[in-house]
């Protein structure tokens, strides 16, 4: 009757956002009184998986079947189910990420179980109740969710969850294998493209994320957002009117109807702070806008503030962060 | 080709959002229903593949009657007829048996909606819908075209890059920017909406999994921390040792 959390790897390694569902899973595993198992799949290291004991799980079951490198969501659906069987999982944790969302809702009909994505805390279980809370309304509010199925799903807001580290404890691994059919590769991609990042930081998974708005004047002065970026670690963002206006890619659009994020730091040049910008990033742990109206709305949810020019202003920031001891 | 549009009713994306009934209930007053934007990229692109290839488009709303003005203005925007299942969306479990029912009923080759709703933002009604359908589902899509009669071709996102995928119809794909340009009904299109078919049926009973107990708000932020223009290199030590996140 453990608790599962499904990880995903990239190169290799497990991403940020899964060893926050493997924290999540191993507390409520803790909280149930039993242990938690993570099922794996495709391009990860063995020793990558064995260090999730640091995060609390007991045993990984890895299915390292070649296809499965690139995301095909029956083909996962399938091993999952199959890991969930062999452990008899009433808890399953995923992140809450384009594919751990996608699997869950597909697991929650193939286990007829119950469902809850984009989660924020950990559940509160007392009187048969099973309740988590839920980031709704585009960040502007939480719900409260009773999970009424007897198998729960839970993805993990990324973000959201502090990450457990007990130095040195390891998990074993045993192999998996799932009976697949050709069926369930029927709508495998043909094609993976990533994006070039230069080293840099993908936005989904960032701490910190720097992102530029009109006020940034144009594309050409977009290095100054990209060198900060660089400086702090940071993955770089843009409002929707520039992504409009191809100034910058879609991908890069923080909002309401582009990508949510929740960072700890968020430092936003040039933007005014439209309520559907806010709603993609107010769960930020920290807010800095830089604008050189300082009527802009953005200061209201801002917890720094510098009233300028965002092309003066990035210069200055550059300067002290390149003194920064790293 | 017989396409079939999923569309929710939201709160405006600039509405205040409140709650009433001791946080229990969703507080509608003066509030501002849209079709969710997220779907306006599903309907948009289904009206540019009716237009290139032939067939129908038919709008479908799992929602109580207030829903009808936005549901009028799918039709305006070049939907062909509409479909409401008269119950409140309980959550996405409920939704996706609705959709499943009339789905198999109709015998669409397409089934698209937005990738969430911007209120519930479950992201998780269109893969239910696959799953219970047995058909694939593709999401978050940001492109959508037929390689031939029989087959589209998809791009989705994945974290940090992008997927291809071909799928045989039917199938079911939720839509995201930048698959299209969402259009605005004119004026020719509002008044043909007016006699556009818009079919009532009740729920094919189903049963909700999870139940909505308690809303609440973030905590407002204490307020912002001014940092002169010319020291402003001070912010990154403030950063570093006031709020620690550097």
């Amino acid at each position: 009757m453990s608790v599962l959390v499904f990880v995903e790897g990239l190169n290799g390694e497990i991403k940020k956002s899964s060893l926050e569902a493997a924290s999540y899973g191993s507390q409520v595993a803790q909280a149930m009184g039993t242990t938690a198992t993570a099922v794996a799949i495709g391009d990860v290291h063995e020793e990558a998986l064995a260090k999730l004991g640091e995060q609390g799980i007991t045993k990984v079951l890895y299915d390292a079947d070649d296809r499965l490198k690139q995301f095909v969501a029956d083909a996962y659906v399938k091993v999952i189910a199959t890991a969930a069987q062999q452990e008899s999982a009433k808890v399953l944790v995923f992140s809450n990420s384009n594919i751990g969302a996608a699997v869950g809702s597909k697991l929650a009909v193939r286990l007829n179980g119950s469902l809850a994505t984009n989660v924020t805390e950990l559940p509160k279980m007392d009187g048969g109740n099973f309740i988590v809370t839920r980031g709704v309304f585009s960040g502007k509010a939480f719900a409260d969710v009773n999970l009424t199925s007897d198998v729960k799903i839970i993805a993990v807001k990324k973000n959201s969850t502090d990450i457990i580290s007990n130095a040195g404890s390891t998990a074993s691994v045993e192999k998996l294998s799932a009976d697949l059919a050709e069926s369930d590769f029927a709508a495998a991609p043909k094609e993976t493209v990533m994006q070039e990042t230069d080293g840099g930081v993908l936005l989904p998974e960032a701490e910190i994320v720097v992102s530029g708005g009109r006020g940034m004047k144009g594309p050409e002065n977009w290095h100054l957002i990209e060198e900060l970026a660089r400086e702090l670690g940071a993955a770089t963002a843009c409002s929707k009117p520039v992504s409009d206006i191809g100034w910058r890619p879609h991908h890069e659009h923080v909002g309401q109807t582009g990508i949510t994020v929740s960072p700890n730091l968020y430092i936003a040049a040039g933007i005014s702070g439209a309520i559907q910008h806010l709603a993609g990033v107010n769960s930020s742990k920290v807010i800095v806008v830089i604008n050189k109206d300082p009527e802009a709305p953005f200061f209201k949810a801002a917890d720094y503030g510098i009233v300028g020019d965002a092309l003066e202003v990035l210069p200055k920031l550059i300067e002290a962060a390149k003194a920064l001891d790293k | 080709m017989k396409i079939l549009v999923c569309i929710s009713n939201v709160p405006d994306t600039t509405s205040k959002i409140n709650f009433t009934g001791d946080n229990k209930e969703f507080d509608k007053n003066g509030v501002q229903y849209v079709i969710n934007p997220w779907d306006e990229y599903a309907l948009t692109r289904a009206i540019e593949l009716k237009e290139a290839k032939g067939g129908s488009v038919t709008v479908l709303n799992v929602g109580e009657a207030d829903a009808e003005p936005n549901i009028r203005k799918a039709l305006a925007i070049g939907a062909d007829d509409a479909i409401r299942v008269n119950a409140h969306p309980k959550d996405a479990y409920f939704v996706a048996q609705q959709i499943t029912a009339v789905a198999k009923e109709g015998g669409y080759d397409m089934i698209l909606m937005g990738k969430e709703s911007i209120d519930y933002n479950g992201f998780q009604v269109h893969n239910m819908v696959g799953e219970m359908m047995g058909i694939p589902s593709v999401t978050p899509a940001f492109k959508l075209d037929m390689v031939d009669d029989s087959t589209a071709r998809l791009e989705r996102e994945i974290e940090g890059g992008k997927e291809v995928v071909e799928v045989k119809l039917p199938f079911v794909a939720s839509a995201q920017q930048p698959m299209c340009e969402p259009r605005i009904p004119n004026m020719r299109g509002i008044m043909t909406a007016r006699t556009k078919p818009l079919k009532v049926v009740e729920p094919a009973g189903g049963e909700a999994k999870s139940e909505y107990v308690n809303y609440s708000k973030p905590e407002k932020k204490s307020g912002v921390k001014l940092i002169d223009v010319e020291n402003a290199g001070e912010l990154i030590k403030l950063l570093r040792n006031e709020a620690k996140v550097l």
